[in-house]
């Protein structure tokens, strides 16, 4: 397994190393616990989300069961597992996308910063401005490009005036890493766009509206090589801005982007860790089988 | 009789021919089905069609048009004495013959001397043409059904391929059926556009078209006290769009705002329940909603405008006061409303089915943008789901600018050149019916301007059909 992602290496090197970051600050060192069964040092408030007892039911049917786990600031965080393991529930259960769902029913504690996200004061749809989300097949809405990522700014009224919301999709994209490609067709459907750069497109369109958290439900997964790895790129970028949560099918992009792994098996949080350890050193028997290519 | 029992008899025909293939291909293979190239079943149907449908054809061919031939025969030779005759009384004379030789009830014309023995030769003869045509079609087709399974029977073989001849029939059925339906079609523009021109002959098309005054009376004698004829139809496409626009403005909002609430709003249960009695309220007749409309809807309105009426007289607007009051039961606002209420269930179903097709992708986008339910709907549903919607729309002013029954019974009969919703309008679809409805002459401008009535309706409908397809399409690509 190759790593080619230079915060994982130095994690794996051993201590927690203060990372420069491209701003040219200093990031807050990132440092994983494995829930339950945690060693290590626990400092708790470098976790962003706090997730203790989830269960999640469709119906009579139970996709989660007693998951606990903490993701941490400013830093990606990848759900491994094979399909139907409950990982995409996991996420969807974060930034409550689940209650779209009619037949579904969420118990447990999500916390982000300490604050319960099905608490009956949250209401979902400002808790949504904060976790963004990105699908697994890109979503552009069949508008123009600028009318795309100026959607959260317009709804939650955080840019009325024109030339606000110019500079905040011009700066968006710019983040997203479209700006060259789409600068001269800004007012073009956004569904002409090539699946990769729509992709980045949906990216733009989350981060216009500044949220905390981003969710990624397999981003990949409808794109080419290429594609791909411009995606990849982009995460490792935003890391040092947002907390990042990615659901992925590919083990390699796993290692590739994320600082903490956490494997799913049948609706259960197996294991969970740095992503280099989880790797090189899994501590249970069904991530070894899985990593390894032996199901799933 | 004959005919029915002759079918009987082929059917039976065919199922030995059947039976007969069936065996024969079975004995060249040697029990062993194995080594047909077809299923056994094959060669039997094989054997049976060449038996049965030629035959079969010829049979329903000698039922439609053995009449015609009777006729053209008998008539080809006409005595001194019916040739002296009208050739209105002509008509009458042959057609007694072939029914007294039928056994069915003639005309009540008496016939006597010169005549009478003519109709009793024409009533000989007719009969005896009858016989003729009959056995001989009978003749023909046992002729056909016989040489059919004599060609059949020998392919029948281990090489031959029953299947594919078989399934080229049924290939041939459907093509036929098919080229039926647009044959059909066809023949109803050909018709309409034929009549057309005979009543555009005497009427010019752009006094037609551009003309503002409808009223098809004309003088049958010279000395009859009647108008000339007009026949502008300007008055009855504005009252039939007025009509239009009143149940378009009752049915696209109340129609699209069910929609949004079923497919985005209501419950799974209130869904289930609210949208099979929308479509129930879709299955009513229009005759129903139009005496609904002449017996209940009209009585209210006009009872409420006159109420108003009452309280507006004497006071600043006496006249509106004074008009109200005059306001009869037939006005455009009924039909338009009553004709809305009927569109409604239209409307909304075409929409809710053109909502629902919106991918909930772009949903899951706009909700995890942290946008609220209102607003997804008017930002990212509405606008994705726009062309479609429109299309429905179209569709429903398609019906509304066809509709009869409501207007006929609703809106009044005079041809009026008017916007005002609270008067009398007729509209085309109406002026058709009254104008081909009862005894008519066929040759007179005024039966013949339905046909043109027809074609204008049916060259406006039939582009706002077009229309509505064509953005249905283009919609439809949009997501594929």
């Amino acid at each position: 397994m190759t790593v080619t992602n230079p915060n994982a290496l130095a994690l794996v090197q051993g201590h927690a190393m203060p990372t420069q970051n491209r701003d040219g600050g200093v990031a807050a060192p990132v440092i994983h616990t494995a829930v339950p069964q945690g060693h290590g040092v626990v400092e708790t408030r470098d976790f962003k989300i706090r997730a203790r007892d989830v269960n999640v039911f469709y119906g009579d049917k139970q996709a989660l069961f007693d998951v606990a786990l903490d993701i941490p600031a400013k830093s990606v965080t990848a759900f491994i597992g094979p399909s139907g393991c409950g990982k995409s529930t996991f996420l969807r259960c974060i930034n409550r996308m689940n209650d779209t769902i009619p037949s579904a029913r969420v118990q447990g504690a999500i916390e982000i910063d300490g604050a319960d996200v099905n608490a009956k004061s949250v209401d979902p749809v400002v808790l949504r401005s904060r976790v963004g989300m990105v699908f697994q097949k890109p979503n552009p809405f069949p508008k123009t490009i600028f009318e795309n990522v100026a959607y959260g700014p317009k709804i939650h009224g955080i840019a009325t005036r024109k030339d606000e919301l110019e500079a905040i999709v011009e700066s968006s994209l710019k983040k997203a890493g479209l700006w060259n490609e789409v600068a001269d067709r800004l007012h073009q459907p956004g569904t002409g766009l090539s699946g990769g750069q729509q992709q980045r497109l949906v990216i733009a369109r989350a981060i216009a509206v500044s949220p905390e958290v981003i969710l990624m439900d397999e981003p990949c997964s409808a794109l080419d090589p290429i594609a791909t790895a411009k995606i990849e790129e982009l995460i490792d970028e935003l890391r040092s801005q947002f907390c990042i949560v990615i659901v992925t099918h590919s083990m390699a992009q796993a290692a590739r982007v994320s600082q903490k792994t956490a494997f799913f098996h049948l609706g259960k949080l197996v294991e969970s860790g740095p992503t280099e350890e989880m790797f090189t050193n899994p501590r249970d028997s069904r991530t070894q089988d899985y990593i390894t290519g032996r199901f799933g | 009789m004959l005919t029915w029992l002759s079918l009987l008899f082929l059917a039976l025909f065919a199922l030995a021919a059947f039976l007969l293939g069936r065996g024969r291909a079975l004995k060249a293979a040697g029990g062993a089905s194995v080594r047909l190239h077809s299923l056994p079943n094959y060669y039997g149907a094989y054997a049976a069609l060449w038996a049965g449908a030629p035959a079969a054809l010829l049979l329903l061919l000698g039922a439609v048009f053995g009449g015609r031939l009777e006729e053209a025969v008998l008539q080809a030779e006409r005595p001194a004495a019916v040739s002296a005759l009208t050739p209105d009384r002509q008509d009458v004379f042959f057609s007694d013959a072939r029914a007294i030789a039928a056994k069915e009830a003639p005309s009540e014309v008496a016939y006597e001397g010169e005549l009478k023995t003519a109709l009793d030769a024409k009533v000989a003869e007719s009969r005896k043409i009858t016989a003729i045509v009959r056995y001989s079609t009978i003749g023909l087709a046992s002729l056909v059904a016989l040489i059919g399974v004599l060609l059949a029977l020998p392919r029948v073989g281990l090489e031959f391929r029953a299947r594919n001849r078989v399934e080229g029939w049924i290939n041939g059925l459907l093509i036929a059926c098919s080229v039926a339906a647009v044959l059909t079609t066809l023949g109803i523009v050909l018709s309409l556009v034929w009549e057309s021109w005979r009543f555009f002959q005497s009427v010019n098309p752009l006094s037609f078209l551009f003309g503002t005054e409808w009223s098809p009376q004309i003088a049958m004698r010279a000395d009859q006290v009647a108008s000339s004829g007009a026949f502008g139809a300007v008055p009855l496409f504005a009252g039939t769009f007025l009509i239009m626009l009143i149940a378009m403005l009752v049915a696209a909002p109340v129609g699209l705002y069910s929609a949004i609430y079923l497919s985005e709003y209501a419950s799974r249960g209130m869904r289930s329940t609210i949208k099979p009695l929308l479509e129930i309220l879709a299955g009513v007749p229009t005759v129903v909603y139009g005496f609904f409309a002449a017996l209940t809807v009209g009585p209210l309105f006009r009872a409420g405008f006159n109420a108003i009426g009452a309280v507006l007289i004497g006071g600043p607007l006496d006249g509106v006061g004074q008009y109200l009051m005059e306001v009869q039961n037939q006005m455009a606002l009924v039909a338009g409303v009553v004709m809305g209420i009927m569109l409604i269930p239209f409307v909304s179903s075409l929409s809710d089915d053109i909502i629902n097709a919106v991918p909930q992708s772009l949903r899951d986008g706009s909700y995890a943008m942290g946008a609220t339910k209102s607003e997804t709907v008017k930002r990212v549903i509405l606008p994705a789901a726009l062309p479609g919607i429109m299309a429905a729309m179209l569709l429903a002013v398609s019906r509304a600018v066809g509709e009869t029954m409501i207007v006929t019974m609703a809106a009044g009969l005079q041809a009026k050149l008017t916007v005002n919703p609270l008067d009398t309008v007729t509209t085309v679809t109406v002026q058709i019916v009254t104008l081909l409805t009862g005894d008519q002459e066929f040759d007179s401008p005024k039966t013949l301007s339905a046909f043109g009535l027809g074609l204008t309706l049916f060259v406006v409908t039939l582009a706002l059909n077009i229309i509505a397809l064509r953005i249905v399409q283009k919609y439809r690509e949009q997501y594929d």
